[in-house]
Formats: C-alpha cells, structure tokens, sequence
C-alpha cells in the first residue's frame, strides 16, 4: 500500500569537509535523512533542507542564452570570480563547477588545467562543491581522477558514474576521499543495479547521489518526476539499494529549450522572455521537489530564490 | 473500493456460456477489473452484483462540471495518488482571477488576454480553462456588472468568489444558465450560500482554515442542504501545511471510508509573480483540480501548462503523432529528408530543432507504437524495414531527388540493413541527440 507510513529512511550524505573533518570547508553540506514522502511533515521526518548547487561553467558559456547569461556578465570569463560572486555576494552554499571545457569536441581542456582550476576554486571560496565531468569516457575519467587528486580531503561530489564507466570514478573517490553520483537513464532497476554494482568496490553507500536523468519541463520531465516517486517509495519501503538522495541536474535542461530562448518579438502571446525562462527553471525545480529532489543544480539567481523561498515554506512545519 | 478480478468472479454466474465474447466468467471478470469490459455485456448476471459492481465502478472522487457548452470544465474522478499508478485523469484546470474593483476596461482586458491563450504543443492545444471574479466591495450590483463584463469578453466558464449570498445571487443571475462555480461557503455562511447554490444548481466550494475534518463537516452539512456538486478548498497557513491537507484529503477521498472528503480540490496560488506560480505548480503536481492564479501575466501561461500536461500524460498511453511526411518550412522534393518515430515528444524535439536550423527539411514519422527511437529499436519497431517500408508507402522513393535520408544517430547500427532495404539510396546518420541537429544540418548536410 502507498499510504502507510514508511519506517525506513534515506540514506545522509555530507559534502564538503571542514577542518575539523581534514578539509578547508567552512561548512558542509548533507542531505538525505527523509522517512517521509517529500514534506509530509505529519507522518515523518524530513530532517535536511534540500540545498540548490550554483552552476560555474569552467569556460565562458557563449551558448548559454544572454537572459541567464546576463546576471554573470562581469565574471562570464572567470570561474573563480564567478564562484566568489555565488558564494559571496548570492548565498551558495553549494557550487557546481562543470567541466564542460574539458571535452575534446569543444575546448578540449587538459585534466592538467581542470585540477589547476578546481584547486583555485577551492582556494578562492569556502563553500562545499561538486565537480562534473561533461561525460563518460577515457577523458572524462582522466580528468575527474586530476580533479579528485587535486581536492584530496575536501569530499567533492564527483559526478557522475554511469553504468559503463563507473570503476575509475569511484576508485578516484575511494582514493582521495570524495563522494559520486550515480546517474541512470530514468529507471528504477538500472538505479538500483548501479548503486550495487559502486557498493561491490566497497565504496560506502553513504557517499552515494543518486541521478536518474532530469527531463526538463516540456521534455519528459514526467518520466523522471515519475521514476523519482517510484524510486523514494521503493527506498521508503525498505530496499536499502535505492536508499540514496536524488540530485538534479535542473539548469542545464532548462537553458536549452526553445521555450526560454524564443524573443517575445517572435512570440508576441508567450509573454516576458527573462520572466518566461525563469519560470521555466522554477517550475522544473518545484516539481522535482515534489517528487524528492535533495539537491537541485540550477543557474538564474532569480530562479533560485524563489526556489529556496519555495523551500522555505514547504520545510515550515505546523 | 476497487474489486479485484476474483472477488468480481465470485459475483458472476459462472455458466461460461461465453454470451459476453470471453471464453470463461473467470476471463470476463479479469477483464472488468481492468475495465476492458462492460458489465452490460453479461446477459445472465444477477440485480444483487449489479449493484455491487455499481457501487464500486463509481469513482471515489465526484465528478463536477463548471461551465456548458464547448468549454465545459471536468474536474474529479481521480482514480490513484501516484500518477505511475495509472493516470491523472482530469488536468487541473487553471483560473485567472480577477475582481470588481476593476474598471469594466480593464476587465475585459485581462479576461480577453486570459482567454485568448492558445498554444499548439507536443499534440495538445494549451489553453486556461476558468475566470475567477472576486467580489470586495459587498455591493451586488457592482459585483453582478464586474461579472456581466467578463462573460462578455470571455468564453470561459466563471469562478463567482463571494461570501455574500446577495452577490453571489446577482452575479449568477447575471450569467444565467452558464454554471459558474461558487466560491463560497464557509462555516458562517453555509446554509445561505448552500440554498443559493441548490436553487439555481450550480457547483459550490466550501472552504475551512479549521484542518480537514472541519472541512468535511461543512461539505457534509452542504449536501445535506441539497447540493450536490460539491469541491473542496482547505485553506492552509503554510506551502507545507497545505500538502498535508491536499495530501490526506486525496488518500481519504480515494480510501471512500471518509464522509465529506470524495470531492474535487481546489487551491488559490496566492502571491503573484514567481512565488504564485511556484505555488500553481506544487498544486498541479499535488492533487488540486483547480489552481486559482492572481492576476497572472502573459509569461505565466506556457510555463504552468507545459507542466500540467507532462504531469497528466497517461504514463501508460504515450502522446503519438500521426504517422507521414511533416514538412518543416517551405520544403520539398529536393530537401533533407529525416526519419524518427511518432513519439509526441520525439516528434516535438526533432521538428523543434529542425526549425531552428532554419533549413526547410520534411520529417517522416514511422509507426513506432508511439515509443522512443532506442525503445522502439529494441522492441523491432524502428528497424531498415519499418523505415524503408514508410518511405515506399509515403511515395518518397519516386519524388526525393537526392536519395538521401537521415536516420537518428541512436540507430546507426542500422544505415548498412536501410541501404540494403533501399537500393540506390544513400543513408546518412544523424546526431544522436535532437539538440544537434542544427549544427548537423549546417555542416554535414550542407557539405554532402
């Protein structure tokens, strides 16, 4: 039955290390710890806020369209500032710093300039952060291993591990004392078998997020808000490998649509360009949270307040 | 409660005559709980299961209508909790409100933009469904104006929100014959406000700040009073107070053992902007039948009805297009041509980024039960015969010059097999993802 009271609990999962735990945070962030269905505040407990993670492009983000663009026009070029100003003047308390540069189609970034950059990163601001890969791959793997050697200690979350190419990234995690996601293609089987097959290397499931593909809003954002449900039940009812936090990877589904990028010239009756594509970004985010989204990786500054103030009110109990 | 196939078997004659098409009572009555059959089709079954099967085919939450004629809004019947479960079935309706401190200008104004709305998306028409009009000066007259003002500028079906049963009174007869929805009835108005809406037979809300069991306390009492179609809204002091309640009163409405609680919900999304709309959302995913937004503005509309129709797709029934050759542009003969399948989203992604590449290409849809490119391909949907045999029964094999044809750059392992199936053509592969598509066709297709 759906409505009995789960007794079981997500697992918690910590990022960053402070330096009492053998890192430089000033904080850390975790998160997990449900034994309810999202927010459900009279049968259970939901003990951790879920936290927005910042999206820092490491190279200037041309395809990016200019209204999500804009807020960052003084840092556009510089990932370092770009983190300062999140963390600093926005209110991060999470950073996701994606590699898109590293990929041999675009930039082509060597692991050598991405370590160098997150090592900056880490220097520049005391928040906790994730560092991802722009895919699976020798290249991915090389540059994900500099990347975790580069932030021994600081317990990044490294993202993301897929079926085909999971043992260098956790091995890299194991070595230097990080934390991955797991990300499937919208299953509850494929999720569970990845999370089964990190645990047989003895990484501890603990150190596990779960990623099970974010459709945007508009492209099968009903298949992962679906899968999500059905993988919380599933983990409420007991099964202790799919017991992990969702993160979603909201931002970068967002930004791309046509929906966000068409001019209200173009498309007099759709209203606000700005306005239309940050709600396209709420809309995703809040839905997500519904379905148990624990962390949600996002990029208008506007979009994110009004999701952390839509947080507020769902974490308000009474 | 819903019955299960044996516990319906138990209630059939158990002759396996086979008079209703199915070989035995046990096979029908398997049927019935799956509702791919008719109780009707039974010739031989009893008055006394009759009307057990009755009882239990009518849906636990009330079916209400607001409006008539061709917009006619149907809220209710929600079968299931979780949408993966079956399906959402009637989409929240989403209201514009509005209200007789305005002048009659712009009130026409804001429920013509309202209503106007229309896009075409994904195989759906997106459109609002309601007008509320918000009574707050006590004045009937006024009120009755507001709404006469409205209703002639809009086609939409009416929400009247007043307490005050004199108003309410004037504005539904001003609107005669329309249906509107009556919000409403609180506990220190409901006998009066229940007689208006029973006289004149139109759908009331009650509403409580007092928790849900107060709420269905008033719902009982209101149809008590004669009314009938009945929706309820819980007015919650807080985002997750009001999950709470909309979640309980879901899993009591669906659990049938609650009096006052089997109706419809509705939710005002209060707050405008971005904190209204975040508030529409969690309502269209949770339960609410009807989102009442405050004074929305133009940039609200395609956001929150993208998200109810990825939230009510039936997850069983993926949205197909129609199979064929979609031309994108001002294409032809001699124009790219591509393949994928009728997926609706699919469909949608790739026609979309074509378009973007601002190079009029046609689109051949092939039958592919409305699945994927990769799921199609694994289940022998989408393989070199489906797509050369598409391609001869939409004639392209006789007008395409080039004898070129993209295929999606998930199935490539299949380009040798289509060249095979298609001789003198020359089959290219795509990208694999629908975001390259126009970098494809500028640099690949351009040059080849």
């Amino acid at each position: 039955m759906t409505d009995q009271i789960p007794t079981s609990a997500v697992r918690r999962v910590r990022i960053g290390n402070t330096a009492a735990q053998g890192g430089t945070r000033a904080f850390s962030v975790e998160v997990g710890g449900e034994t309810c269905l999202p927010f459900l505040h009279f049968e259970g407990e939901m003990p951790l806020r879920p936290v927005i993670a910042w999206e820092i492009p490491d190279v200037r983000p041309d395809d990016w369209v200019e209204t999500v663009r804009e807020p960052y026009a003084a840092v556009l070029d510089d990932p370092a500032a770009w983190a300062r100003l999140a963390a600093e003047k926005m209110g991060a308390r999470l950073l996701c710093l994606d590699l898109r540069g590293t990929n041999p189609d675009k930039q082509n970034r060597t692991a050598a300039e991405a370590a160098a950059l997150v090592k900056k990163v880490l220097a520049e601001v005391n928040v906790p952060l994730i560092v991802k890969r722009p895919g699976p791959g020798e290249k991915g793997n090389e540059v994900l291993t500099a990347c975790a050697e580069a932030a021994q200690g600081e317990r990044v979350l490294l993202a993301s591990a897929v079926e085909d190419d999971y043992k260098t990234l956790v091995a890299a995690a194991i070595a230097y004392g990080h934390t991955v996601v797991a990300e499937t293609p919208i299953d509850v089987n494929l999720c569970k078998q990845l999370n089964i097959l990190i645990s047989d290397l003895h990484f501890p499931p603990e150190g596990i997020v779960i990623d099970p593909l974010t459709g945007g809003l508009g492209y099968g954002l009903e298949y992962t808000y679906s899968v999500m449900e059905r993988i919380r039940i599933q983990a409420l009812g007991g099964d202790a490998m799919t017991q992990m936090p969702f993160i979603s990877f909201v931002g970068q589904e967002v930004w791309k649509t046509k929906e966000v990028k068409v001019p209200v010239e173009k498309e007099p009756r759709w209203g606000d360009r700005t306005k239309r594509g940050v709600l396209w970004e709420i809309a995703t985010a809040v839905s997500l949270l519904h379905a148990g989204a624990d962390i949600l990786v996002m990029r208008h500054p506007e979009a994110i307040a009004a999701v952390e103030k839509t947080i507020d009110g769902l974490m308000k109990k009474g | 409660m819903k019955l299960t196939g044996l516990q319906i078997f138990k209630l059939l004659p158990n002759k396996n005559c086979k008079e209703c098409g199915f070989q035995t009572c046990l096979a029908f009555a398997m049927k019935l709980a799956g509702k791919q059959a008719k109780l009707d089709a039974c010739p031989h079954v009893s008055d006394e299961a009759k009307e057990k099967l009755g009882a239990a085919s009518v849906p636990p939450i009330r079916l209400v209508k607001i409006g008539a004629g061709e917009r006619e809004v149907l809220i209710g019947e929600e079968l299931v909790l979780f949408r993966h479960e079956k399906t959402f079935y009637h989409k929240t309706a989403l209201a514009a409100q509005v209200d007789d401190g305005m002048d009659a200008v712009t009130l026409a104004a804001r429920a013509g933009a309202a209503s106007s709305f229309s896009v075409d998306r994904a195989g759906e028409t997106l459109r609002l469904d309601l007008i509320a009009v918000k009574e707050t000066a006590g004045d009937p007259q006024k009120f009755a104006a507001a709404v006469r003002s409205v209703k002639a500028s809009s086609p939409l079906p009416l929400i009247l929100v007043s307490k005050n049963p004199e108003c309410l009174r004037a504005a539904i007869e001003a609107v005669k014959d329309s249906r509107p929805l009556v919000w409403g009835a609180d506990a220190g108005n409901v006998e009066k406000v229940a007689a208006v809406a029973k006289e004149f037979s139109v759908p009331l809300v009650v509403e409580s700040g007092d928790g849900i069991d107060a709420l269905a306390a008033l719902a009982v009492k209101a149809a008590e009073a004669g009314v009938e179609d009945i929706v309820l809204a819980p007015l919650s002091n807080s985002p997750a107070a009001r999950l709470g309640d909309f979640t309980q009163l879901r899993r009591r409405a669906l659990a049938r053992t609650f009096k006052g609680t089997g109706y419809p919900l509705v939710m005002a999304a209060g707050g405008s902007g971005y904190e209204g709309a975040a508030a529409a959302v969690a309502g269209t995913c949770k339960y609410a039948s009807v989102v009442v937004l405050e004074n929305p503005e133009a940039w609200e509309f395609l956001p929150l009805l993208t998200l109810r129709q990825n939230i009510y797709t039936d997850p069983q029934k993926p949205l197909q297009v129609d199979p064929g050759v979609y031309k994108i542009g001002e294409a032809g003969d001699d124009s790219p041509l591509l393949v994928t399948t009728n997926f609706s989203l699919t469909y949608f992604m790739v026609s979309t980024e074509i378009e973007a590449s601002e190079i009029p290409a046609r689109l051949l849809i092939a039958e592919a039960e409305g699945q994927s490119v990769l799921t199609a391909w694994a289940a022998g949907k989408f393989n070199a015969d489906v797509i050369a045999k598409a391609v001869v029964a939409q004639g392209l094999d006789k007008t395409v010059t080039h004898k070129r044809i993209i295929i999606p750059g998930y199935v490539a392992m299949i380009s040798g097999d289509l060249e095979d199936k298609l001789p003198g053509w020359n089959v290219m592969v795509g990208p694999q993802e629908s975001s390259d598509i126009p970098s494809y066709m500028k640099d690949v297709w351009a040059k080849a």
